[in-house]
């Protein structure tokens, strides 16, 4: 009881929590690269929600008239399409900004399903240690035992080949570094005072466990979601390009660039667009990833 | 040291059976009936369906058919490709010194630049060398390795017209392998012009492939060079009058290594992972590009036995890592 009150007072003092997030700020924007990552990161995510109506045509309209016409700015470029048009006639440009969309939604998806997966099943082993800890760590060594991409690939070929599939196969890939971060942090906070304290008053297991325990664990878990989101962007790619992911005509960036492979040496439009995409938003997640672990993490910061 | 080793053999054993077992119940997820993925037949009488059944062991219960599957796996036969007939086994030992061969230039690429320029950056901290490679390394990390192949054949193939785009060497040139190796064999084969052949070949897939390993090899030599150089030793080092060289090449460099060989060691899974990409852009007729080949071809068998082998092949590596590791680094092998 005296546990219960003790953290509502605390939620109840919103100081603490916004000099928390001046003080995380104030790391944060130190590094610049960091910042501009995430101006870019939230730009692309305004280019996604607003893609209907930022994007000058429909993904998927084809203009026949207007095969692999070159970027405006070369001979034979046309200003309807700024950036060209595909082997059938589409617009790259709305192509691209459609992408996005696949992008973030894939990378929500993943982190999400991995997170709390991962989250629960590191808590458990953390916690409980002992046999459960052993067969869960064992299962994850086993899922790391195969190259990331290998299984994926196995797991698509297994599920049948979709979107939602590349990105099932994507979060079990992903999984074992949130079981490992998560049970590493949940061991070392339980040898302290305070969860011992906990306990000692009569906190149930599962409050212990997601109230008192999880939220010290946040630091780590929050920067591997950053980093594990690129990832997760480019695999899910690196299987749309291999036929596995999302299937085509959809605007993917990855399977565009699967279409785009057999005209790599006559229209480099087509190939080299949907690339500067996957790298520019997968670098601006990145920046922003380690900036986050600089702000984050107590060890780095500069004492 | 040697319960250091029967420890990390401890872990890994089981973690082999547990691959086994992922490997046996891949076959037995794959929607459609076993026997006809298995023998790639269609219109198969029912007579030979149920021979094949008992042939294959799937009338057993599943428990025997896995410890049938054990028993083959340990007398040498990882199954059947359903396309080539081969073993698999035999067809995954043809392929594999293309990818060695990848794999090994690859990191060497990946090392003789991420070394230096880690260091070098970490020593002359926040200089505009430092920035432009933290900003190479973090590029580098953060690409599409199948785009990046794809751009270097448009530059070094479509325009400049150096680089061939697909193959190990010229179909001018054949000797049989002796080492695998084509960039040796074709030395050795003494044929004027196909180490050339054969270099030409090789040298944007194994650039592409070191992208990534380069990155990572960058950041972790500079991030371990700077944690050393604001070590009291290496201060005493510089106070004592050493030169500048010394200090850092001797004194530091020797304890930056060990995070940096084991961060080396950890990239053998993700060149698997590059090899599929990369082998399949360049036609590099390896594991990588065979995985992907069977996949599609649904020569199940194959993807069977080559998953099994790859997960092996990397757990042996990253063991191997480990008690390296442990030997460089004795707290290693003391704690945990």
């Amino acid at each position: 009881m005296d546990e219960v009150l003790a953290t509502q007072e605390i939620d109840q003092q919103p100081s603490g929590r916004v000099a928390l997030l001046k003080e995380f700020w104030a790391y944060f924007s130190e590094n610049k690269g960091a910042v501009a990552g995430l101006f870019f990161f939230v730009g692309i995510i305004i280019i996604a929600i607003f893609a209907d109506f930022i994007a000058p045509h429909h993904p998927n309209e084809q203009f026949r008239e207007a095969l692999l016409q070159p970027p405006f700015w070369q001979s034979g470029g046309d200003l309807r399409f700024l950036l060209g048009t595909d082997a059938v006639g589409r617009d790259m440009l709305s192509r691209l900004i459609h992408g996005a969309r696949f992008s973030l939604f894939i990378g929500c998806i993943v982190v999400s399903i991995s997170l709390m997966v991962g989250v629960i099943l590191g808590l458990m082993a953390g916690y409980f240690r002992g046999k459960i800890d052993t067969f869960i760590m064992r299962i994850m060594d086993v899922v790391l035992a195969f190259p990331s991409l290998l299984l994926a690939l196995v797991l698509v070929a297994i599920l049948g080949p979709s979107l939602i599939n590349a990105m099932i196969a994507i979060a079990v890939v992903q999984q074992p570094h949130y079981v490992r971060l998560t049970r590493a942090a949940v061991m070392s906070e339980m040898t302290k005072d305070y969860v011992t304290a906990s306990r000692i008053i009569g906190v149930k297991t599962l409050r212990l466990m997601f109230v008192t325990i999880l939220p010290n664990c946040m630091a780590p878990l929050i920067v591997q979601a950053a980093l594990s989101f690129s990832t997760a962007i480019l695999d899910a790619a690196a299987l749309g390009f291999l036929g596995m992911g999302a299937q085509p005509p959809a605007p993917e960036w990855g399977t565009m660039l699967a279409e785009a492979r057999e005209f790599i040496l006559r229209a480099w439009w087509v190939v080299t667009f949907p690339g500067v995409a996957i790298l520019t938003t997968v670098l601006a997640i990145n920046v922003m990833g380690d900036g986050l672990r600089d702000a984050l993490d107590p060890k780095l910061k500069r004492s | 040291m040697l319960s250091y080793i029967l420890r990390k053999l401890g872990v890994i054993i089981p973690t082999f059976f547990g691959v086994t077992l992922v490997a046996f119940v891949f076959i037995r997820l794959l929607p459609g009936d076993p026997v006809l993925l298995m023998a790639g037949e269609r219109g198969m009488s029912d007579e030979r369906h149920a021979a094949m059944m008992a042939e294959f062991g799937y009338d057993k219960p599943i428990l025997v058919q896995y410890g049938i599957y054990l028993k083959d796996l340990f007398s040498g036969d990882f199954g059947t490709s359903i396309i080539t007939k081969q073993p698999v086994l035999k067809e995954f030992f043809t392929l594999f010194p293309a990818t060695m061969e990848l794999s090994v230039v690859a990191i060497f690429i990946a090392v003789a630049v991420g070394l230096p320029a880690g260091m070098i950056a970490a020593t002359k901290r926040r200089s505009f060398f430092d920035h432009a490679v933290m900003t190479g390394a973090l590029t580098g990390y953060s690409m599409p390795i199948f785009w990046w192949g794809l751009l270097l054949i448009i530059f070094f193939s479509g325009i400049l017209g150096w680089t061939p785009v697909s193959g190990r060497i010229s179909l001018l040139y054949y000797f049989e392998p002796v080492t695998g190796f084509m960039l040796i064999d074709s030395l050795l084969s003494g044929q004027a012009g196909a180490f050339r052949s054969a270099l030409s070949h090789l040298i944007l897939p194994s650039v592409v492939l070191a992208t990534i390993p380069l990155a990572v090899i960058a950041r972790q030599t500079r991030s371990a060079m700077l944690e050393v150089l604001s070590m009291d030793y290496v201060r005493t080092a510089k106070a004592k009058g050493l030169g500048h060289g010394r200090v850092i090449g001797m004194h530091a460099l020797r304890n930056a290594m060990i995070p940096v060989i084991t961060v080396i060691g950890l990239q053998v899974g993700v060149l698997f992972a590059g090899a599929i990409l990369t082998e399949t852009i360049f036609s590099w007729p390896g594991i990588g590009k065979w995985m992907v080949d069977s996949i599609f071809r649904r020569d199940y068998p194959s993807v069977q036995g080559g998953l099994l082998l790859i997960a092996a092949m990397v757990m042996i590596v990253n063991l191997v890592v480990d008690v390296l590791y442990g030997f460089i680094n004795p707290q290693i092998r003391h704690t945990d």
